[in-house]
């Protein structure tokens, strides 16, 4: 629109001189945009609020019968593990594992965890061969073509406590209690808008221990008045799928031993278990965050000197 | 661009030898170093270079993976946990490659919002646009199928629904679910030719990755002033210049995605995908990847029938129209003028698109219930009224800034600095604004 012309100086000239009709169309571009993007931002903001706030109140109405779970949200416990530094607590882990093998082995299986990686959790050799012992296996078929019992060895997986998940609902009013090698992964609760975005910053990858506590912790409360309990299942307003589960509440105080002194509460028990299952689920999570510091710091010094390079080339050229 | 004259003289006896017979050395100095790009190019075009390294880097780690995985429904589930706990940085292998496939998607987005920024698609660059859109829908085919290997909760139901979709296609639509199922449901045939194709496909996306370049080097890159390239005067050498400046890119890119690998592995997924899969046990909520999950709200979005077209025909129709779209960029935006820098209401127009793409991935993440229904319904008609109505008519109706004549004087204007509140300042480099 402007007539063609090489020189830049004239061009200018023209610029200040522009038409009052340009500027104002000028002016509105910018404006308009930065208005309308405001306005949109409020339209949507209220409508999510509105939806929200809806939603909300569909709860609040039929407080005897959600719709949504878990009815509460899990509680948020401060995990060893968790942050770009965090380790496993190696004593917890191996209290964990006395609740897991005494309290959950009973139903629940965990057939992707070998002996052998107990080792992780600071016992010896030695040790480990003698946990897998405890266990028995079945094996075979030997030379004879016969199946045999024998002792386990570190080699050998946690064996489950029932032969086939039909034998497993059969025995658990009619739900194969979960395969627990994965549980920790296996459950997060929805964590919603804006709050998803936050836990990008803060790191926030323990949606499952704390489900998993929170729902061992979660039996003590009573449903609210008038609200149906299936029979044979267990209310619990942490349960992600419903306002009952079939498992009954596993844990009491004092019901496993600890040697090192730690509190025998269902608290502890659960947050130990917890971690001992985080753990099961993800064995290399040291490695994961030691080997993503160094990677980081690395791509951090080298980025810094690719950009030192890149304003050098540059220097000269403008652009 | 590339129809100027070859300035590689080889150095050597051995240079000169292939040269004469094969010169493929003389290719790669002609496309890579001398080759001239416009000096203007913002960070906003190092996605191009950023996407080569994913896509090289799904490859690597996905080849490596393929020689644990074990594609059969009984053992897929357990060896992919075999590759997390027992193979050598196995769990690093396949946090990069699934990771991998979310940043492939996430760089893949603002390379394709680029084009659109700026006007990329238009002519002659309608050929590479194209390309660039068969490439997506082919990146699409290979996640999908990617993340129905694991073979956990979400792969088997995700893979149930989407397959549906073809159902609703009439008369030939069961024939078509049931060959890419190999069977009435999904089952080990299934997760066999999965397997298959998605060892396959990136291969066919690297053979259309290579057209895509080499359209774009007959017709040259576009820049932020959205001007032709007129003298020598407007372009630098690819190397150092954009070599440089795409590695700078490309670290800070990796050092946002190596966070999620090694911090975040798991907060792109779905919890479900830990669970194996189990076709008696249909999850709460079926919901895809993310990087579909717009296209899942516009899909839902229809829930009434559209004369003979039912809900379902006429969702799945609306899913596939919306990536349809794109393929017609070229010929429905009818400005004359390609940056956006210099179409105030193009602008306006195109980050409302964002926020709708993005509010649209919300819902497509939300029970399709409530209120949340007829807001997807509103922001899958902005979807379609963008390409449908306003990019033809924006280009008859908006009146664009001045233009600057030539790359090198929009550049020369912008580094003047200095004397602040010049009236011409404002709008003789509005592309520093983009």
């Amino acid at each position: 629109m402007t007539p063609k012309s090489g020189d830049r100086f004239s061009d200018k000239i023209m610029l200040e001189t522009t038409t009052a009709r340009q500027r104002i169309s000028r002016g509105f571009g910018m404006k308009t945009i930065l208005t309308s993007l405001a306005l949109l931002g409020l339209v949507l903001a209220g409508t999510a609020a509105a939806t929200t706030g809806a939603i909300a109140q569909e709860e609040a109405h039929s407080e005897a019968a959600p719709t949504h779970f878990p009815i509460h949200q899990p509680k948020e416990m401060d995990w060893s593990f968790a942050g770009p530094f965090g380790t496993y607590d190696k004593a917890q882990l191996q209290r964990g594992l006395k609740v897991f093998k005494e309290v959950c082995a009973t139903c629940h299986s965990m057939k992707l965890v070998a002996f052998r990686t107990l080792e992780d959790l600071g016992y010896s050799e030695a040790q480990v061969k003698a946990l897998a012992a405890e266990y028995t296996i079945n094996d075979g078929p030997n030379d004879a073509g016969d199946m045999f019992e024998r002792p386990g060895i570190p080699s050998d997986h946690f064996p489950a406590p029932f032969p086939n998940d039909q034998a497993a609902a059969a025995a658990n009013g009619g739900a194969a209690p979960p395969d627990m090698s994965l549980l920790a992964k296996a459950r997060g609760v929805t964590r919603g808008f804006p709050q998803f975005v936050f836990d990008i910053f803060t790191q926030y990858a323990q949606g499952g221990p704390d489900y998993i506590h929170s729902l061992l912790t979660g039996y003590d409360e009573q449903p609210p008045a008038g609200m149906e309990i299936p029979e044979g299942t267990h209310y619990n307003p942490y349960f992600i799928a419903g306002v009952s589960l079939k498992m009954p509440n596993p844990l009491s105080d004092d019901q496993v031993t600890y040697d090192d002194g730690s509190p025998q509460t269902v608290d502890q028990y659960s947050r130990d278990v917890s971690a001992f299952l985080m753990w099961a689920a993800e064995p290399h999570l040291e490695a994961r965050k030691k080997t993503g510091f160094r990677v980081l710091v690395f791509l951090l010094l080298f980025g810094a000197l690719v950009y030192l390079t890149k304003r050098k080339v540059w220097a000269g050229v403008a652009h | 661009m590339s129809e100027g004259h070859s300035t590689y003289t080889p150095k050597t006896g051995i240079g000169r030898w292939v040269d004469a017979r094969m010169p493929l050395p003389r290719l790669v100095y002609d496309s890579f170093v001398a080759y001239p790009v416009p000096r203007n190019l913002n960070y906003a075009w190092t996605f191009g270079g950023i996407l080569a390294l994913m896509l090289a880097a799904q490859m690597l780690t996905g080849i490596v993976l393929a020689m644990h995985y074990a594609a059969d429904s009984s053992l897929a589930f357990d060896s992919v946990e075999k590759i997390m706990r027992d193979v050598n940085s196995g769990w690093l292998l396949r946090y990069l490659h699934s990771n991998g496939a979310s940043f492939f998607f996430v760089a893949v987005y603002i390379h394709i919002f680029r084009g659109l920024y700026y006007g990329s698609y238009k002519a002659p660059r309608e050929l590479l646009w194209i390309l660039g859109c068969i490439i997506y829908l082919l990146m699409m085919a290979t996640g999908f199928m990617g993340y129905v290997l694991p073979w956990g909760q979400m792969s088997f139901w995700g893979a149930t629904v989407i397959t549906g979709f073809f159902t609703a296609i009439p008369l030939v639509g069961e024939w078509i679910q049931q060959l890419l199922l190999g069977g009435f449901a999904v089952d080990n045939p299934t997760l066999n030719r999965f397997f298959s194709l998605h060892y396959l496909l990136p291969f066919m996306i690297a053979g259309v990755v290579v057209l895509h370049i080499w359209a774009l080097h007959v017709v040259g890159q576009s820049n932020p002033t959205g001007i032709e390239v007129k003298s020598k005067t407007d372009t630098v050498a690819f190397t150092p210049y954009a070599t440089i400046k795409d590695a700078f890119g490309m670290l800070v890119f990796l050092f946002i995605f190596a966070y999620f690998v090694f911090y975040l592995p798991n907060f792109l997924g779905h919890p479900d995908n830990y669970v194996v899969a189990d076709p008696l046990k249909t999850p709460a909520h079926i919901v895809p990847e993310w990087y579909f999950l717009p296209f899942y709200a516009i899909l839902r979005a229809i829930t009434f029938n559209i004369g003979p077209i039912n809900s379902k025909l006429g969702g799945v129709l609306a899913m596939f129209g919306s990536i349809a779209m794109l393929f017609l960029v070229p010929w429905l935006d009818t400005s004359k003028v390609r940056s956006a820098v210099y179409r105030p209401w193009y602008k306006l127009f195109f980050w409302l698109f964002v926020i709708d793409a993005v509010l649209l991935g919300w819902l497509g993440s939300q029970p399709a219930e409530g209120s949340y229904v007829f807001m997807a319904q509103m922001a899958t008609l902005f979807y379609f009224a963008f390409f449908l109505v306003v990019l033809p008519v924006l280009g008859l109706v908006e009146k664009p800034r001045r233009l600057p004549n030539s790359i090198t004087e929009a550049v020369l204007e912008k580094n003047k600095g200095g004397g602040g509140g010049h009236p011409a300042r404002a709008t003789a480099a509005p592309e520093t604004k983009g």
